[in-house]
Order: C-alpha cells, then sequence, then structure tokens
C-alpha cells in the first residue's frame, strides 16, 4: 500500500471488513495535505470539512449493495466541472469562477458513491508539460521537490504518487496524463477518443481532449474506467459502444500476446536512463510470455508540428469564450471589444496567450490551407501509421517521455524544447487510441520512469492487462517518494 | 425595368429563418419568444465552460423539409463549422454554422411581378445557430440569451433579383412556402424572418456583376423594398457621375430612409471557419430523406389548383383563400363539416376576413369555428334563418363562440315562413304606403323594395325574404 492511503481495488475489502472507516480515510487524506501540500502544491483548494461529513454519511450506511466507488475520495483536476464548486483551470480568468453543473464523468463518480474531492493543480487551461503555466505556482515532483511533476495533470500525479489522494481524474490532450504520472511515478490512463463524455471538460483542444484516472495501480485504473466510459448524450462525439468489463482482463499474464516496438520512439534523443528501463520492461513482458516484434510509425517525426497546429487552431476558439460578459474575471473599456482585449491581456497568462495567437494564426485566411488542412492530412497518415502496426501486433511498448522529471525553471524559456518532449504522447490524442503509464523503473537521481503502453481504439482492456501484469511482476510502484517518508505518512 | 433604363441591377437575399422547433438548437431549453430576459437559458447556450453542443435532429428536419419544398438537392453528408468573431451576442465568440458544406444546395423559388413569372434560384440552405439580443438603455446595455443557441436556417439566393419589386415578391414567396410548410411561424415582429442584402448595379452592355454592396439585418419586407428602392437609385447616381461602387456594408436608417456606410472596423472580420469538432457529421440516407419528403404538406400553389378544379372555385376566391394557410385551412375544415364549397368560400372570404381585418386577429384568435361556420350555413340553407340573422349569429360566434342554433333561438333570429304572420305584415305595409303602392303600380319598381323593407322592418328581420316578394306581388299585383 503506498504511503498509508488503501487503493480504489482494496478499500471497499477494508471498510467491509472493518479495518478501516470512509472518516479514517477522509481523516489521513487530510493531514496528508495538509503535511505535504505546502510543498508540493499538488490541490489549489480543498474542503476538508465538507468530505468529514461525507464520511461520516457514507460510513453510517449499510456496507451491503454498496456501489463500486462507495467511500471513496476522488481528486478532481481544476479544468473539470463540479457543481459548486470553482473551476478555475488554474487561470486568473476564471479565478472566482463556480461551476454551476457536474461533468459526465464526474455525476458517474458521484453515482457509483464516490466522493469528488478538491482541486488539483494543473497547467493554466491544461496548456503545458510540466505545471509550471499554473497561475498559482507549480505543482512540485513528490520524488523531488526541486523537479517538475509534468503536466499538465501534474496536481493529480503529484497527488496520488505523494500520498495525498486515493486516486484522481486528470485529462489528456497530448500527454496531460501519462506524462505526469510517468515523472512522478504512479499509473495513467489516457482513455481511446469517444471513450468518456467530455461534457463538463472545459476544453482545450475538442478533437484531443480525454478525461482519464491516474491512480496507485492499474486495477485501480481500470474500476475507475468502468465508471466513467460509456456513451452521454451530452457529448456527441462521446460513442455508443458496450464497455467492457475491464477488471476481468487483467489475467495477469501476456500469453499469446505481441508486443510491438516502433522504431521511431527508441532513438538517440530518448534519455540512455529512460531506454534502459524500458528496454528493461520490455524483457521483463517477453519474460511474462509475451511475443515482442519491430513496427514501424513513419509519421513519427511530423506529431509534434501536427499537435501544435491542430491543438492551437482548435484553442483559439475554444478559449474566445472568455471575455469576461458571462463569468470570470473582467476589465472594463471603452466598448464591449475593448474592455474583451483588457481582460484577456490581463488574465491570461503567456503560454495561453502564446497558444491563442499560433491557433489565431494557423486558420487565418490565406495560412489556412498551409497549416491547418495540412495538419488534419497529416493526422490521417498518423493515424494509418498506427493500424498499421496494430495489424502486426495487439498493444506497443515505449518510453511515455524521452527524459524523467527535469529542474523546475530548466525549460520555462524555451517553449519549443518543452513541446518537443510531447512527442511520444501526441500521436495516441491525434490517432484517437488509448495509451497507459505504468512505473518501470528510476534514474540516477531517483526520479521515475515510465513504460507506455499504447493499444487500438477501445481496446484499453488490453493495455489494461499489459500494464497489469508487468505491474504485478515488478515493485517499482510499490516505492515510497521521500516526501511521504520524511512526514512519518502522518 | 422598362427596356430604356440602361442599368442591369443584381440582388442576392441571405435570409435568416427561424425554425418551428419545440427547443433551442443544441440544447433543452425552450424555443419560445417572449419570456423575461435570461430565463431560457442553461450552461450551453450561455457557452459556459465545458459544456458541449447536441444538435437538434427536428431542425435538420425542418431545414431538409425547406430543401425539398424549395426543390434543393439534400447533401448525404453535410457538416458544421465554427465561425469566429468577438461579440457581445455571441456567447462562445463563435457561432456554429455551416461553412462549405451545407445540408441543402441548388433549388428556386417561383415568383410573379406585374403578372410575370419568374424563378429566382437558391444557391444553398444552411443551418445554424441564433445569437443573443442586444438591448441598450440610456446608460447601458444589456444582453439577453433566450434568442442564443434558436435554431436559423440560413437561405442564400443566387444574384437573379432584378428591383425591388421582386426582392418582395421573393420574400414574400419565400415565407408563404415556408409557412406552409410548417418550417417557421414566419412571424416578422418576433424577427422570425430577417435578411441581409447584397446589392449590385452594372451597365447593359456588361456581363459581369458589378460591385456588390451589403445592406445587414432587414427585419421587415417593407423594409427591403425601400432600401433597395434607394441604395439602387444611390448606386445609378455614382456609376452616372463616374464614380466607383465602394465594396463595403451599409446599414439601413429607416427614419431617414438612407442607406449609410459602416465604420470598415465594423465588418472587417476574417472568420477562421474550422470544422466544429464537438458535432459529429450529419449523415442523411434516401430512406430518411424520402420519408420526410413525405411528410411535406401541400404548397399553395398545388392546393389552389384543387381548390379550383375539386371545388369548382373560381381562381380568385382560390388566391384569396391560398394566400394565408390558417385561412385555406378553415375553409377546408368548414367543407368538412357539411359546407358546400361556393357558401363556405363566399362567408370565408367576406365576413371572416373583414372582421379579422377589423379585430387585427389571425384566425386562432377569433372565437369561431370552421363547425360554427357550417352550421350557420345550414341554417341557412334549410331557410331556418334568413342572410341578416345569419350575419348576426356570425357575429357572435366570432367573438364569443357559441352553438348557432342556441344563439337563433335564444335571441329569436328563427326565420318567419308562416303565411298567415307574412300576410299581415304585408297587409300593413300596403296600408301604410300608398305613395310607395301607387308609384309601384306607375312602373316605379323600386317602390317594391321599400316595402319589402318596411315588412323586414315590421318582423325584426324574422320573415323570409322571397317570401314576402311573393306575398307583396300577389296583393299589388293580384
Amino acid at each position: 500500500m503506498h504511503a498509508q492511503l488503501p487503493t480504489v481495488a482494496t478499500l471497499p475489502q477494508l471498510l467491509a471488513n472493518g479495518q478501516t472507516t470512509t472518516r479514517s480515510v477522509v481523516d489521513t487524506l487530510s493531514a496528508a495535505i495538509e503535511s505535504r501540500n505546502p510543498v508540493l502544491n499538488a490541490y489549489l483548494s480543498w474542503d476538508g470539512a465538507e468530505a468529514a461529513r461525507w464520511a461520516q454519511e457514507v460510513d453510517a450506511q449499510s456496507v451491503a449493495n454498496r456501489p463500486l466507488l462507495a467511500g471513496v475520495p476522488i481528486g478532481i483536476k481544476d479544468v473539470l466541472n463540479v457543481q459548486g464548486q470553482p473551476c478555475g483551470c488554474a487561470s486568473l480568468i476564471l479565478e472566482k469562477y463556480v461551476s454551476p453543473y457536474d461533468a459526465t464523468a464526474v455525476a458517474r463518480l458521484r453515482q457509483a458513491g464516490a466522493l469528488p474531492f478538491g482541486r488539483l493543480n494543473m497547467d493554466e487551461f491544461a496548456m503545458g508539460s510540466s505545471n509550471e503555466n499554473s497561475a498559482y505556482g507549480p505543482a512540485r515532483n513528490p520524488w523531488n521537490a526541486g523537479y517538475v511533476t509534468g503536466g499538465s495533470s501534474g496536481g493529480s500525479a503529484a497527488a496520488v504518487a505523494g500520498g495525498m489522494a486515493v486516486a484522481a481524474l486528470g485529462t489528456d490532450t497530448g500527454g496531460s496524463i501519462r506524462q505526469p504520472a510517468a515523472f512522478c511515478g504512479c499509473v495513467g490512463l489516457k482513455p481511446s477518443y469517444g471513450r468518456v463524455s467530455r461534457y463538463g471538460l472545459t476544453a482545450f483542444a475538442s478533437s484531443l481532449d480525454q478525461i482519464g484516472p491516474l491512480t496507485q495501480s492499474v486495477e485501480d485504473a481500470a474500476i475507475l474506467l468502468q465508471v466513467i466510459a460509456g456513451h452521454d448524450p451530452l457529448d456527441s462525439t462521446s460513442l455508443d459502444r458496450p464497455v467492457p468489463d475491464y477488471r476481468a482482463a487483467l489475467s495477469g499474464d501476456l500469453a499469446g500476446m505481441r508486443l510491438g516496438l516502433p522504431r521511431e520512439y527508441f532513438t538517440d534523443g530518448v534519455d540512455p536512463q529512460v531506454t534502459w528501463a524500458v528496454r528493461a520492461a520490455i524483457e521483463e513482458c517477453r519474460k511474462l510470455g509475451a511475443e515482442i516484434v519491430d513496427v514501424d510509425l513513419p509519421h513519427t517525426r511530423y506529431a509534434v508540428a501536427t499537435y501544435y497546429i491542430i491543438a492551437t487552431a482548435e484553442a483559439s476558439a475554444n478559449l474566445a469564450r472568455f471575455d469576461g460578459v458571462r463569468y470570470g474575471a473582467r476589465e472594463s473599456g471603452q466598448d464591449p471589444i475593448d474592455s474583451y482585449g483588457r481582460t484577456r491581456a490581463r488574465y491570461f497568462g503567456p503560454e495561453v496567450k502564446r497558444r491563442i495567437i499560433l491557433g489565431t494564426f494557423v486558420l487565418s485566411s490565406g495560412y489556412y490551407d498551409a497549416y491547418y488542412l495540412r495538419a488534419q492530412k497529416v493526422r490521417t497518415l498518423i493515424r494509418r501509421d498506427f493500424e498499421a502496426a496494430f495489424q502486426q501486433c495487439d498493444a506497443l511498448l515505449a518510453p511515455v517521455a524521452p527524459t524523467t522529471a527535469y529542474p523546475l525553471g530548466e525549460r520555462v524559456d524555451d517553449p519549443l524544447q518543452m513541446y518537443l518532449g510531447d512527442i511520444f504522447t501526441v500521436t495516441a490524442n491525434l490517432a484517437g487510441i488509448c495509451g497507459l503509464s505504468v512505473p518501470c523503473g528510476f534514474s540516477d537521481n531517483g526520479l521515475p520512469v515510465g513504460l507506455q503502453v499504447l493499444g487500438p481504439a477501445f481496446r484499453e482492456e488490453t493495455i489494461l492487462r499489459v500494464g497489469h501484469a508487468y505491474e504485478q511482476a515488478t515493485d517499482w510502484h510499490h516505492g515510497l517518494p521521500p516526501v511521504c517518508a520524511e512526514d512519518g505518512g502522518q | 425595368m422598362s427596356g430604356a433604363n440602361p442599368y442591369k441591377v443584381s440582388i442576392g437575399l441571405e435570409t435568416h429563418v427561424q425554425l418551428k422547433t419545440r427547443s433551442k438548437i443544441w440544447c433543452a431549453c425552450p424555443n419560445t419568444f417572449g419570456s423575461d430576459p435570461n430565463t431560457d437559458v442553461c450552461p450551453i447556450c450561455l457557452g459556459y465552460p465545458g459544456s458541449m453542443p447536441v444538435l437538434n435532429a427536428e431542425a435538420v428536419k425542418l431545414t431538409v423539409m425547406a430543401g425539398l419544398l424549395l426543390g434543393c438537392r439534400i447533401n448525404h453528408y453535410s457538416k458544421f463549422d465554427r465561425k469566429s468573431y468577438f461579440y457581445p451576442d455571441m456567447p462562445k465568440n463563435y457561432q456554429i454554422s455551416q461553412y462549405d458544406q451545407p445540408l441543402c444546395t441548388g433549388g428556386s423559388v417561383p415568383i410573379e411581378v406585374d403578372g410575370k413569372p419568374k424563378v429566382i434560384r437558391i444557391h444553398r440552405i444552411h443551418l445554424e445557430e441564433d445569437v443573443a439580443k442586444n438591448n441598450h438603455f440610456e446608460t447601458a446595455s444589456g444582453v439577453d440569451f433566450n434568442r442564443a443557441g434558436t435554431p436559423l436556417m440560413e437561405i442564400v439566393s443566387e444574384p437573379d433579383i432584378a428591383s425591388a419589386d421582386e426582392a418582395f415578391a421573393f420574400l414574400q414567396a419565400l415565407k408563404q412556402m415556408l409557412v406552409y410548410g410548417g418550417i417557421t411561424d414566419g412571424n416578422l415582429e418576433q424577427g422570425n424572418i430577417r435578411c441581409d442584402i447584397n446589392c449590385s448595379v452594372r451597365p447593359d452592355t456588361q456581363t459581369t456583376l458589378g460591385t456588390k454592396t451589403e445592406i445587414k439585418n432587414m427585419n421587415t419586407f417593407k423594409g427591403v423594398h425601400r432600401s433597395l428602392t434607394y441604395e439602387i437609385k444611390r448606386q445609378i447616381e455614382v456609376c452616372e457621375q463616374g464614380g466607383k461602387i465602394m465594396q463595403e456594408t451599409r446599414r439601413w436608417d429607416d427614419a431617414r430612409g438612407v442607406t449609410t456606410a459602416m465604420r470598415s472596423k465594423e465588418y472587417a472580420h476574417d472568420y477562421r471557419y474550422f470544422p466544429e469538432p464537438d458535432l459529429m457529421p450529419v449523415v442523411l440516407d434516401d430512406a430518411q430523406i424520402d420519408e420526410w419528403r413525405t411528410a411535406l404538406p401541400e404548397m399553395p400553389q398545388a392546393r389552389r389548383t384543387r381548390f379550383i378544379t375539386d371545388f369548382g372555385l373560381p381562381a380568385y376566391d382560390a388566391d384569396v383563400l391560398v394566400a394565408d394557410k390558417p385561412i385555406a385551412d378553415f375553409f377546408e375544415a368548414t367543407l368538412a363539416a357539411g359546407a358546400s364549397p361556393k357558401a363556405a368560400s363566399n362567408w370565408v372570404m367576406t365576413e371572416l376576413l373583414r372582421m379579422l381585418g377589423e379585430q387585427e386577429w389571425s384566425v386562432s384568435e377569433a372565437r369561431i369555428t370552421p363547425t360554427m361556420l357550417a352550421d350557420i350555413l345550414r341554417l341557412l340553407d334549410e331557410g331556418k334563418i334568413n342572410n341578416p340573422a345569419a350575419k348576426t349569429i356570425f357575429s357572435v360566434c366570432f367573438t364569443e363562440g357559441g352553438d348557432p342554433r342556441a344563439i337563433m333561438e335564444a335571441r329569436g333570429l328563427a326565420q318567419v315562413s308562416d303565411e298567415g304572420a307574412l300576410d299581415r305584415w304585408v297587409q300593413a305595409a300596403i296600408t301604410a304606403n300608398p305613395k310607395s303602392v301607387a308609384d309601384y303600380q306607375a312602373g316605379k319598381k323600386a317602390a317594391l323594395q321599400f316595402l319589402m323593407g318596411q315588412v323586414m322592418r315590421a318582423s325584426q328581420g324574422k320573415a323570409n325574404p322571397p317570401k314576402v316578394m311573393q306575398a307583396l306581388k300577389a296583393q299589388l299585383d293580384g
């Protein structure tokens, strides 16, 4: 067990046996947050008193016939709407904004008995790979508080890895679940596009965004996906396909499976320590019964450029609504348009502005064909790359990111370098496929490395099976970050 | 236009039509008019963070039905796009519209001006969301988002319209078809139909179109006519003086009766269209389109023909009746309730239309039903009442409703045909008016009408007029 908090999978049994109570879990959680959040800055806000009240209500109910997540508090990334709670997207423009409704994923957590708990730090509007773009300061890596958590779901990853959340929801537009999970040493799952409703997810790039879990174990990720997946009439892009029993797919072995290694993901540009850890993980998978084959994803080198054109184009429109008229911060001006300009200039952060400007540019008359339209064509080629690769194997194994977590401040002045770090994750979003990040080792300086498992669209059960078998055979996920050891886990 | 005019006029209209759906285009808020400001709203039509649109299937159906009515090609694949611009009436600061793949393309609207028929071609019809309404007060402005997200269909015509009269006729014909089709209520006061005008002139000898100007946001047909009359004259004058028409957007100043150029800042937009990622493309198969085709109501032209051939109505009657769908519906329902076509047509065209006009009511506001009218006509046909009594009963039914037979009895309007009673009234009239009797006998036939009137008055209008006439003649000629 990880830093005194139970996993989602074990909690029902512990509650049923009387080994713990929801109140006790919530108290542990609150104590951990109070002790570690001043350093890790994972939560932007939380309401311990409300959680305690909720816990008492849950504890007063019978343990028989409980829903799947009864008594489980789940941390929520600040981009997801929870009725009556702030939903600031780590931006000053929504500083005092309180959401009037529940996102569908959040509503499904509630229906399953869970409590949406707290607001987790992130890069402003989910734009960033280090959580350094938060208006409220970066979340910090539990393994070394001088290092980044990754992003944009940095708060979610730091909270789970740092023993401050049983599990959390994040969002992944270009790696924003998988990369911070890898940097912080927890499990992160990006579902296939259309598997989980986006209704209530404040949109960054609508054709790429997905909500997914960050958890202490692969089994926990399977359980949370089970709850939040499935068609939603409020999201036309959520597919009406049956949701398989993800937990039942966790067989613990890889017998008869064929796993592909994309050549383009094992290049010189990758930190040797990352390559070494991932290679070792591949060897472990072979031992578990998988056949390992080499595959090609030839258009990988265009992925980052393609991603930053499509994502910024969509973002430029999605963020246009933040004008101060109906909600959020407002600066007055001579006329409405002047007021919009002042409001947006004052309250958006620099990276958000950079992306809005980029996106506005690529959609402009005269540039659309050269950028946006071309990017859509390349996106199709990248999708076909994966379709061809999945003809030869059941899933792909790869690094999540070319490096482990880097020191805070190292890349803030070099956005291009930051963007290039997304090379192994943006492809899954462009292709609409699913991806999983599982801890697979540590670098010499004690920072976690993640193994990425990519699967065909709507084959989450396949990547969960691979990740789970690997996890069961190794003990990387049992490591305790220093921040948990230092304060004794109180 | 006379052949002597050295200028040709080309006008294209972009007509925005609010669709008659129950709910808005992306959310479940009601599509109604006149609620208190900002009450028919939700996170979706207010563009709250995280909210998403879901396409209203009824809006697609009505747009396709409009396309079928106008003879458009219905596209099996169409999609939505985002049109970006910042303005307080736009909750998301982009409008979801259809850019390059609309629901319908092609089609036409037949019009008639001064007895000359003409066909105005339609370029395309697409579906989009209406925006909010900005209200300006003395010291502040407010935005009412009730209208935001109302389904709006845009019908773009080819520049086939050659005069203000043709533009007016086009809008009237279009409105009639769409109201007939149940596509829109067509209520101009509520902004159900609004249009943007593109207008250019060119010398008769020139084959390419002249530079166009755009007049935006016209919400009355009369305004369209007046603004075009002005704008055509203005453009011709500019040309005559050797000037150049600027491609620009102009605003119609209704009070001054002129168009004025808007500041370029007000319309210089790069809309940055791109496909709407929150909505799936609309894919329609032939079976679906055929199902909607069979659900199309009869159009005015077809109805007119049917009225003439099936009911034997004169062309004039048929024109008057079909001009307004609710009137034509009332007429047909009266026939269904047993009335004869010509009698029903006469009463609808005279009494009903006259009283509606006086009250400024629509048919639905009057209390009279087709069944009531049919009953009145039956009483008349059976000789139970005479014409003046029928008008009285009609008037009562019109304002209060009720059973015509009961009204007849309650008010003592039944016609008297009893010969004894008639003879007494006739005798009394003859006795009291010897001069008229003498006039009649001297050959003045008009005197008979006077005596007839005296009898009717004595009977308080209840005497059976043909029988009175018969009795009078019998007595005088006898």
